[in-house]
């Protein structure tokens, strides 16, 4: 196209014409539909209703002994329920934070000191972590031997951070509610 | 894909095909007349062997998709229906999952071949880095493949690989719950696994037809690396190289057959046999072979980003190949210390897929450790410094005469004296 010589709109004396007008509005209607377009395309991959419908989960602690874990599944995941004794919430309440990689007291981590919830997956790269394992007793992960404690936080290997504590709540002494 | 076709149909019917869509002519061109150096070896009938294997892993794979569920509670029960039910569908699977695996052993020959030959230098970098490319989609398609069967090693791979992206910092856990469109491996992963299972292989497809182009155009590189520079050092593709090539394909089918008929399950991991549970992790998990060297240099670094850093940067920095390798010598025939450190290389990453394949304990993580950095070390301090300190040896001064000897090859000398001046010269 040759359109240096042509002459277009009003002419090259002031520099812009009624084309370069045209270009850019269009360019711009076009940048705006072509976002509006893409978001559906990526946000449709992001959980869907059925899946965040699924986000709670009420489960009976009374059958659970002291040293139990009862693994549940929640959102697809396992979540550790753990009836603590008194000397696992002793060693768990005595730890130093000096010795933690990453740094939480136990009290942080509970509601109750005898029952541990954490969601079972290995900070690292996602694995089960099989519990009464590990030099603490706590959990410890067979893929890439991260250990964790009897308070779920990681003491040694690759994971960077303590085993989530999910959102609960005790709806009476014996029901928990995830979620 | 070599500019101008001489292709002139002698059939009427073809001739009036030809001047409206000149395909066969392109074919001609490109897979018939194409001039190829005149001293290729077996190594270059990979690229034909590859070729050969995505059709295979497309033809297979389309018909094993007609039989195929993928819903997480069907699909690990729809792969043993194909496996017991559906005419011919054990061997069908066996072909595209062994098929993955003569695939990945086909590419890592070829790239290593690339890599001794220096196949990467200019005029060939875009070539090499369309290589990589699809490489790269291979290796999506290759893993997102092996998670349809919904087994526990399926599972928990897609898990652990998917879990890599929550080492980005800040959004990282929200990608991940988007990859996974819920709060774990689930359904629509493997929905989504699927559907892009099945679109890849094409996108292969069509960079394997920038490659080829890519590669027609300065034409294939050659055991000693010295350009074609006359008529005498070429010979057309057909009948000679579609013969030889035809040969080796024999040869790597009848190892491929082996693999199939006797021991199908060989490469594979038998809790995949486990249907997938949500609940229990492996024992072990690892991943397929051809990915034991990315796993073991993830596991290597003892930081999480910095284990995923390691596994993606190993990849992308070949890509990087022709400016990282400063000599001006194409072939390690020719550069005597280069060509050890290259087969130390080689040995270094069959090194760490061993260490890949073994529980991370003791020996084996210093051993993946020393490995890794040793990768690395290669790439970026030995192959730059290599091409300042190394003295090559002489390089014959045409294609023709590294074959028949410098005095039958004397009747092109000056015509390749001629050439000579645009090629790499080599001083002692």
């Amino acid at each position: 196209m040759s359109t240096a010589t042509a002459n277009h709109g009003h002419g090259p004396s002031d520099g812009v014409t009624r084309r370069d007008m045209l270009l850019i509005a269009t360019g711009a209607v076009g940048a705006v539909g072509v976002g509006t377009m893409v978001w559906p395309l990526i946000s449709q991959m992001s959980p869907d209703a059925s899946t965040l419908a699924l986000s709670s989960t009420e489960i009976d602690i009374s059958k659970i002994e002291p040293g139990q874990i009862v693994t549940v599944k929640w959102r697809g995941n396992p979540v550790f329920v753990r009836h603590r004794t008194p000397k696992e919430i002793k060693e768990s309440e005595d730890t130093p934070l000096s010795e933690l990689k990453d740094p939480q007291t136990d009290a942080q981590r509970v509601q109750k000191p005898e029952w541990l919830i954490v969601i079972g997956i290995c900070t690292h790269l996602g694995c089960v972590p099989l519990g009464h394992d590990g030099p603490y007793d706590g959990w410890k992960c067979p893929c890439h031997g991260s250990v964790y404690d009897v308070s779920g936080r990681i003491r040694s290997g690759p994971a960077p951070l303590n085993l989530a504590v999910p959102t609960y709540a005790f709806l009476s002494d014996t029901k928990v509610k995830i979620g | 894909m070599s500019g101008a076709s001489t292709y002139v149909p002698k059939n009427p019917v073809l001739r009036w095909f030809e001047s409206r869509l000149p395909i066969v002519g392109l074919v001609h061109s490109s897979f018939v007349v194409f001039p190829n150096p005149r001293n290729l070896n077996y190594f270059w009938t990979f690229g034909g062997i590859l070729a050969f294997m995505l059709v295979c892993q497309i033809v297979t794979g389309v018909v094993l998709a007609m039989h195929y569920t993928p819903e997480a509670t069907l699909a690990f029960a729809s792969v043993e229906h194909i496996m017991r039910d559906v005419n011919y569908g054990w061997m069908l699977r066996y072909i595209h999952a062994n098929g993955a695996s003569m695939f990945f052993i086909a590419v890592y020959i070829h790239i290593a071949r690339g890599m001794y030959y220096g196949s990467y230098k200019a005029p060939r970098e875009v070539l090499w880095i369309l290589g990589l490319i699809i490489f790269l989609l291979m290796m999506a398609t290759a893993f997102m493949g092996y998670v349809l069967p919904w087994g526990q090693m399926s599972f928990w791979g897609a898990k652990v690989i998917t879990s890599l992206f929550s080492a980005i910092p800040v959004v990282g856990d929200s990608i991940t719950v988007w990859l996974w469109g819920g709060y774990s491996v689930g359904n629509a992963t493997l929905n989504r696994f699927f559907s892009l299972h099945y679109l890849m292989p094409f996108m292969i497809a069509g960079v394997v037809v920038l490659h080829i182009w890519a590669l027609h155009v300065p034409g294939s590189n050659n055991p000693v690396g010295v350009e074609v520079k006359s008529k005498k050092d070429t010979l057309p593709f057909h009948p000679y190289f579609t013969v030889k090539d035809g040969l080796a394909l024999s040869c790597f089918l009848v190892f491929f057959a082996y693999f199939v008929f006797f021991i199908p399950n060989y490469l594979g991991h038998s809790d995949n046999y486990i249907e997938a549970n949500p609940l229990v992790t492996p024992a072990h998990i690892v991943p397929e072979w051809y990915f034991l060297p990315y796993y073991a240099m993830l596991r290597a670094v003892p930081s999480k980003l910095g284990g995923v850093c390691a596994l993606f940067g190993s990849i992308l920095l070949l890509a990087f190949m022709p400016w990282l390798d400063t000599s001006r010598i194409r072939s390690s025939n020719f550069r005597p210390i280069y060509r050890v450190f290259l087969f130390i290389f080689f040995a270094d990453v069959f090194v760490l897929g061993y260490c890949g394949s073994q529980e991370p304990q003791g020996a084996i993580v210093l051993v993946s450790q020393v490995a890794t950095l040793w990768y690395f070390l290669h790439l970026l301090v030995i192959t730059p410094l290599m091409g300042f300190f190394e003295t090559p040896r002489q390089l014959p001064a045409s294609i023709t005469e590294a074959v028949l000897g410098p005095r039958v090859a004397g009747g092109s000398g000056s015509f390749a004296a001629a050439r000579t001046a645009a090629s790499p010269s080599v001083d002692g």
